[in-house]
């Protein structure tokens, strides 16, 4: 672990490094681009200013991220249970992956209005795709013999499902859940900058229109920080779940 | 209790047949063997007994009841262990029971420790060398709810001593309960050793060709893999199969 995190670490402080002094020596403005230690300054400083759009952008984040996963996972079970449904619909999805979401955004405001109904629904389309394709994937690449075996053992349709393909689908699963969770804080983001009061993404709004850019690289802080801690959780619930898994051992 | 009788069986994949009018029966209580060379069909015969797949022609009864495209009728140990990966070695051979009812902990314990796998009843499969994986999917077959039962080559992944073992362990359990078998093998001792009857399978298209009974009494220890009758039989299923081999 410690020597796997050296690499990365020392590459990010060697960056810091190299920024903090050349904003120095070269003595660029501060609302150009301010010097790490500014930001961490006003990171400290500032924390009771803005800790409430972070928790408001956790909720919104988990929340959505929570109802596209689930809307994800349907979607792959259903596609998968109903072949000829796949055929029609799989073209869809990925169409539906091609709308820029900076185009949908306003469309949603003016459909649903400024509460919490639109910004769930971006995130949910930014995180539903990853878990479908990723899922539906596993599923129908379950291994021959092993449908064999079960057919063999008179199992039914359901038990074929329940037994093998959902467990087998579950690394792939995973894979996708990674991709989601980082898409779903960007997601949030974006959300609330089409007009809320509360989050990271008024924040950044705020400061940028004021030329605090130091709140705009707090805000950016932030951003990086919660999806590597929403990415750290899937790799910790994938380390329990898939316990079994062969390759894990090896890797650690 | 179990019989079970192949009548007139074809089975062609496309153009190539493999089975072509293949008659075979299993008396109850039978321990019968399939020899052969490979690719002559001996899995697809059990596909076929196990419903995977549809048979051309002909009949297949257990217990004088036609069971073709039927699954679930039989106990099977498929040639390739088939675990699941995600489950421990005791989830595994529970598997079979628990498509059908509740299974019984307890008797999977004692027949792991039976085949030698006790200490390893909560790894999972990709912790355990080929034989014993061999030996975890054998398990599973004799935990199966069904009478009668179908070995794919049990045990070709072992080596000698374990393959010994676990013959001497099949026959004492199939002594006290007597179910019906039908096993395949590519060991001529083994299958000499095992069996009632020993059937040998030409190839392209599969036909019993011979039939060789084997009589000796039991119950069987590995003595009699050393007398005289036993090498003789040997001899001459070997001859017999160097002539399907040499066609
Ligand atoms: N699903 C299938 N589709 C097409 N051909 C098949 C299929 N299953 C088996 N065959 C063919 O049928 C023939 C017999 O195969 P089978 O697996 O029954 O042989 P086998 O006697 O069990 O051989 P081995 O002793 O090597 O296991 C082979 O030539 C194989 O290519
Ligand atoms: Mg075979």
């Amino acid at each position: 672990m410690f020597r796997k995190s050296f690499l990365p670490v020392s590459v990010i402080v060697s960056i810091l490094i190299i920024w903090e002094l050349s904003s120095r020596i070269l003595a660029i403005p501060t609302w150009v681009l301010p010097a790490p230690t500014i930001i961490m300054q006003e990171a400290i400083n500032g924390w009771s200013n803005y800790q409430h759009h972070i928790l408001s952008t956790v909720f919104l984040t988990v929340s959505g991220f929570a109802i596209g996963v689930s809307v994800g996972l349907l979607i792959a079970i259903m596609l998968h249970l109903l072949p000829k449904i796949r055929e029609a619909l799989y073209p869809l999805l990925i169409m539906s992956q091609n709308i820029p979401i900076i185009v949908l955004a306003p469309l949603l405001v003016i459909w649903f209005g400024f509460g919490v109904t639109p910004k769930l629904l971006i995130i949910t389309l930014v995180c539903f795709f990853p878990v479908a394709v990723s899922t539906i994937d596993g599923l129908r690449h379950t291994n021959p013999e092993l449908i064999h075996y079960m057919k063999m053992a008179g199992a039914t349709k359901k038990q074929i499902f329940t037994k093998l393909e959902l467990p087998h689908a579950v690394p792939q699963m995973f894979s996708g859940l990674k991709i989601s969770a980082t898409y779903s804080v960007m997601g949030a983001v974006i959300s609330e900058w089409l007009g809320a009061n509360k989050g990271i993404g008024v924040y950044m709004t705020l400061a940028s229109s004021s030329f605090r850019t130091d709140r705009v690289f707090v805000a950016i802080l932030f951003i990086m920080i919660l999806c590597l801690i929403f990415f750290a959780i899937i790799i910790a619930a994938e380390k329990i779940i898939l316990k079994w898994h062969p390759g894990k051992e090896e890797q650690s | 209790m179990s019989t079970l009788e192949l009548e007139n069986i074809s089975k062609s994949f496309g153009e190539l047949t493999i089975l072509d009018h293949l008659d075979l029966r299993v008396n109850d209580g039978e321990f019968v063997s399939l020899l052969g060379p490979s690719g002559s069909g001996k899995s697809t015969i059990f596909h076929l007994i196990g419903g995977l797949y549809q048979a051309d022609h002909g009949t297949i009864r257990l217990d004088n009841e036609a069971i073709n495209g039927k699954k679930g009728s039989i106990s099977y140990m498929p040639q390739t262990p088939s675990l699941f990966p995600w489950r421990t070695v005791l989830e595994n051979v529970v598997l079979s029971v628990e498509l059908h009812q509740k299974p019984d902990k307890q008797k999977a314990l004692e027949m792991l420790e039976r085949a030698g796998l006790k200490d390893y009843a909560n790894a999972y499969p990709h912790e355990l060398s080929g034989g014993m994986r061999q030996r975890v999917a054998f398990v599973r077959s004799l935990l199966s709810p069904q009478s009668f039962i179908c070995l794919d080559e049990p045990f070709s992944a072992l080596d000698e001593f374990t393959r010994l073992e676990m013959q001497k362990w099949l026959l004492t359990i199939w002594e006290q309960e007597r179910p019906s078998v039908l096993f395949v093998t590519h060991n001529i001792e083994e299958a000499i050793f095992l069996s009632d009857r020993i059937l040998v399978l030409g190839s392209k298209p599969a036909n019993v060709i011979k039939e060789f009974t084997i009589d000796f009494k039991r119950p069987r220890n590995e003595e009699l893999t050393l007398t005289q009758e036993f090498l003789e039989k040997k001899k001459e299923i070997y001859q017999t199969l160097r002539g399907v081999l040499n066609d």
